[in-house]
């Protein structure tokens, strides 16, 4: 064995201690980006599973015509003013009745959402005989008491420490043992528009804003983005200066920060034309430049691999060149760019940042109805919540994720059945 | 007219002028010995005649409506008694939207100012004469298109031929879109800022390093001028942004060699999707996850090691940035260190070398410049981000580089400078433009940067 043979021998342990080193390091820095989005998708789903699922109180509540000073032949106006949050505050007054002092008044009063005089009003107009009669009615219970329910609240914890005191205890042990406090699916998350008492808040004002504003941005950048791309791609002249600062532009907006589109919008949409703040239409304006980039990318090359013998086929048949383009390449690309436009629209739709500048964060109760009404997105409603100091609003928040995540998933599995369905090797 | 029932008159004429396009070029034909002289198919002439009546009439009224309110309040302001004429900017701002307020809550007839009353009514009737004009133009407009484009179909127009050019106009017109939104944003964010500097001299805002855009309404509160000086602020970018690289960087260089050179075809094909789910959770649910979990974590832990972190701690959001990040630079470095062509790795194991010593020493380094270009791309990314800085990163503008104290970004003091309820010219909301313009600047720099970085590399192996 000569000298340098051996030389290599001693250090060969060593090497191969180092290949395997280095190779664990490569696959760690993998798991560790793994147990990331794990940690952090359990984290959500543990916080949010809870808010599918919301506390109701069974009330007996005696319609007295006397206290809401209407009887069943009263017109709907009277029946629609009557004071309904008295009979349910006499209801609990008759269920509980020693409580004394303002503030034990104040909680017990408390006990039910504000809404429930709404939805007790909603019941009778829909139904006047109820009047006089006593009838039983599961009401939203607040949030506080909601989130002792849900185990948030710790009832070891001192009392001035707590949320809920021992004299709350007491009561919701008794509608406990009474069987009047029931768990049921969350309806109101899914039904209602933004709140301030976040038992009553909801995510269907943020998710049809969502949806105008996804709308707007669809309509305005996918056919644009089509067109540029078949442009660029098909009609272009080389060597052209303007095409060239075309695409340079196209690259470079692809990386341009969305809060500066943010600015953009505020400055020449809304202060210049003046396009109406807050609305699907300003928001579905911004996004769809920013998503241009994303969709004319992916669709040029889609119509790159179109083969060009199908066009110079279509050709040899007479056709002209928007011909081609039109009746053949487009409709074989068509995949490929629908591909590209969903991945556009999903990025959109979880775009918050340049949404706050052009006043989609005021905070809107009514679902919006169309492209001109005030309204919110869903991230930027999971933005307002995760503002809000509730706790029942930590748990809301968690929820809108796994709901905006819910969509943002089912576009990109369409996005890849689309894929794997209509992909061609020519 | 209001626009929308405008729009869809317009839309029924359009639809109209095609059938009676298509009609009048088979009745054309006809009369001339049968449908073949016709130069272009039926339908061309329909589209033909589409376009004539409604491509000038939408241009029009989009136009139109673009500019008529500007128009309108401007000539209101000049029909404003001599007096009032002397007054700023800001003032006839004002008076203009209380006349727009008597407008709209219809308490013309009830107002008691005078001038104001007038201004109202001058204000309304200019309106309506616009709204009116705009009605006429844009129906003349479509109806005479509609007729001329008739006249003009005999067998040897050529239809197709129009049509096809419009079509090509309007294709340059939409690429050039691009080039458009970036002159829009360079304009937006110039001219603002040019604005700001005329209030605030351009040497505090860049070398400044006290930040609290906190100004007075009236002159004589206290704390009547804030100051804008930017330096802590782009200091905090910077670390914030360092923090997500120092995390991104090694993780995702580490995951891209591992996927493109040790990992068996079925665990990449797995494991790579997986990864690129991290670039697509919407960043405000990251925002989330750094204020909810990560801050008071490192807070935890801090405490138990005797540290003192704060709750809004550059330490968290910089690593929650750092996860989003680390597919972008995974999946670039991916990219080019696939491209190193097989033959080099062959050349180092030919003499002797491990795969590990292969990789260290011949593949990365012939993947360097786009490896660079990737992290550059990340860099700018980090700097640009907004949501998770909003919500886990304070909004103190301290000069410190201490990971563990709170800091603030650029992007958080745009938000907080323009979400408020702010006058639009005051210098507060200005600042937000300024600063807008130096992050475009340098996340600009960075992107031509590594471009330019990243296409000197492929050039050299192909």
């Amino acid at each position: 064995m000569s000298e340098t043979t051996k030389k290599i021998q001693q250090g060969l342990k060593k090497r191969y201690a180092r290949e395997k080193r280095f190779r664990f390091f490569g696959l760690l820095s993998i798991l560790i980006s793994f147990t990331f989005l794990l940690v952090l998708l359990t984290t959500i789903s543990s916080k949010g599973l809870p808010a599918f699922q919301q506390t109701y109180i069974k009330l007996d509540v005696l319609l007295d015509e006397d206290v809401l000073g209407v009887n069943k032949t009263s017109e709907h106006q009277a029946l629609f003013a009557a004071n309904y949050g008295k009979v349910i505050k006499n209801s609990l007054k008759t269920m509980f009745p020693n409580v004394k002092g303002r503030k034990q008044k104040r909680a017990l009063k408390n006990l039910v959402s504000k809404s429930a005089a709404y939805d007790l009003r909603d019941e009778v107009i829909k139904n006047p005989d109820l009047l006089g009669t006593t009838r039983s009615f599961w009401f939203l219970a607040k949030d506080d008491i909601d989130m002792f329910m849900k185990g948030k609240i710790d009832r070891n914890v001192p009392e001035a420490d707590r949320r809920i005191k021992d004299y709350q205890l007491l009561w919701i042990e008794q509608l406990m043992t009474e069987e009047r406090l029931e768990k049921r699916f969350n309806t109101v998350l899914f039904s209602a528009g933004d709140s301030r008492e976040p038992e009553q808040a909801g995510l269907k004002g943020a998710v049809m804003g969502s949806l105008f504003t996804m709308l707007v941005t669809f309509f305005l950048s996918f056919p644009i983005a089509v067109a540029a791309a078949a442009y660029l791609e098909e009609f272009a002249p080389q060597n052209n200066r303007w095409v060239d600062m075309i695409e340079i532009n196209i690259n470079n907006l692809a990386a341009v920060p969305s809060i500066v589109f943010g600015l953009l919008g505020l400055a020449v949409y809304i202060s210049f034309f003046g396009i109406p703040r807050s609305t699907p239409l300003i928001g579905g304006l911004v996004l769809a430049l920013m998503s241009l980039p994303t969709i004319i990318i992916a669709s040029r090359a889609a119509i790159k691999s179109v083969p060009s013998s199908i066009k110079e086929a279509a050709v040899g048949l007479g056709a002209s060149p928007i011909q081609v383009l039109f009746q053949h390449t487009l409709p074989l690309a068509m995949p490929g760019i629908l591909t590209g436009t969903i991945i556009g629209m999903a990025q959109a739709l979880g775009e918050t940042a340049p949404l706050l500048m052009i006043g989609m964060v005021a905070f809107v109760a009514e679902v919006p109805s169309g492209v001109m009404d005030p309204s919110t997105v869903m991230p930027v409603q999971i933005y307002l919540w995760s503002d809000s100091p509730e706790r029942a609003f930590t748990e809301r928040t968690s929820a809108a994720i796994m709901v905006l995540l819910g969509f943002l998933v089912l576009m990109n599995l369409f996005a890849i059945m689309l894929r794997k369905k209509f992909e061609r090797h020519w | 007219m209001p626009f929308q029932t405008l729009l869809i008159t317009l839309v029924a004429l359009l639809i109209f002028s095609y059938f009676i396009g298509h009609k009048r070029s088979i009745a054309v034909s006809t009369l001339h010995k049968g449908r073949r002289n016709l130069h272009s198919r039926p339908h061309y002439y329909g589209y033909m005649v589409a376009i004539w009546a409604g491509l000038p009439a939408l241009l029009i009224l989009f136009l139109w409506s673009a500019f008529s309110a500007s128009m309108v309040t401007s000539l209101t302001i000049s029909g404003l008694p001599d007096s009032m004429q002397l007054k700023t900017h800001d003032e006839l701002g004002l008076i203009i939207n209380e006349v727009k307020n008597i407008i709209e809550a219809g308490q013309i007839s009830n107002e008691t100012d005078l001038v104001k009353r007038n201004a109202a009514i001058h204000y309304q009737r200019l309106h309506n004469i616009s709204s009116l004009a705009k009605t006429v133009v844009v129906l003349v407009a479509a109806l005479l298109g509609l007729l001329l484009s008739w006249r003009m179909i005999k067998p040897e127009t050529r239809a197709r031929n129009r049509v096809e050019a419009v079509v090509r106009w309007a294709m340059i017109g939409c690429a050039s879109i691009a080039v458009l939104t970036t002159v829009g944003i360079v304009f937006s964010v110039l001219f603002e800022s040019l604005h700001f500097f005329q209030s605030v001299p351009a040497s505090e805002f860049l070398f400044g390093t006290k930040w609290s855009p906190q100004t007075a309404i009236r002159a004589d509160q206290v704390g009547g001028s804030g100051s804008f000086g930017a330096i802590p602020l782009f200091l905090g970018t910077l670390l914030i942004s360092l923090i997500a690289l120092l995390i991104a960087v090694p993780l995702g260089l580490m995951s891209a060699i591992y996927l493109s050179e040790y990992a068996s075809k079925r665990f990449r094909a797995f494991a790579k999707p997986t990864l690129e789910i991290l670039a697509g959770i919407p960043t405000v649910v990251y925002g989330f996850f750094a204020a909810l979990t990560v801050a008071p974590f490192l807070r935890d832990v801090g405490e138990s090691m005797g540290l003192s972190v704060a709750s809004e701690s550059a330490l968290a959001a910089g690593l929650v940035m750092g996860i989003m990040i680390i597919p972008f630079v995974s999946s670039l470095s991916d990219d080019v260190i696939s491209a190193v062509p097989q033959a080099m790795r062959d050349g180092a194991y030919g003499m002797g070398a491990t795969q590990s010593e292969a990789i260290l020493q011949v593949v990365i380094p012939a993947a360097l410049p786009g490896i660079v270009g990737g992290v550059l791309l990340a860099a700018s990314r980090a700097i640009g981000e907004t949501m998770i800085v909003v919500m886990a990163a304070g909004l103190s503008a301290k000069l410190t580089i201490n990971p563990l104290e709170a800091v603030t970004t650029v992007t958080v003091q745009i938000v907080t400078l323009l979400t408020g309820d702010q006058e639009f010219d005051s210098p507060k909301t200005l600042a937000a433009f300024a600063l807008g313009l130096g992050l475009f600047v340098i996340t600009l720099l960075l992107n031509v940067l590594a471009l330019h970085i990243i296409r000197k590399y492929r050039e050299e192996y192909e």
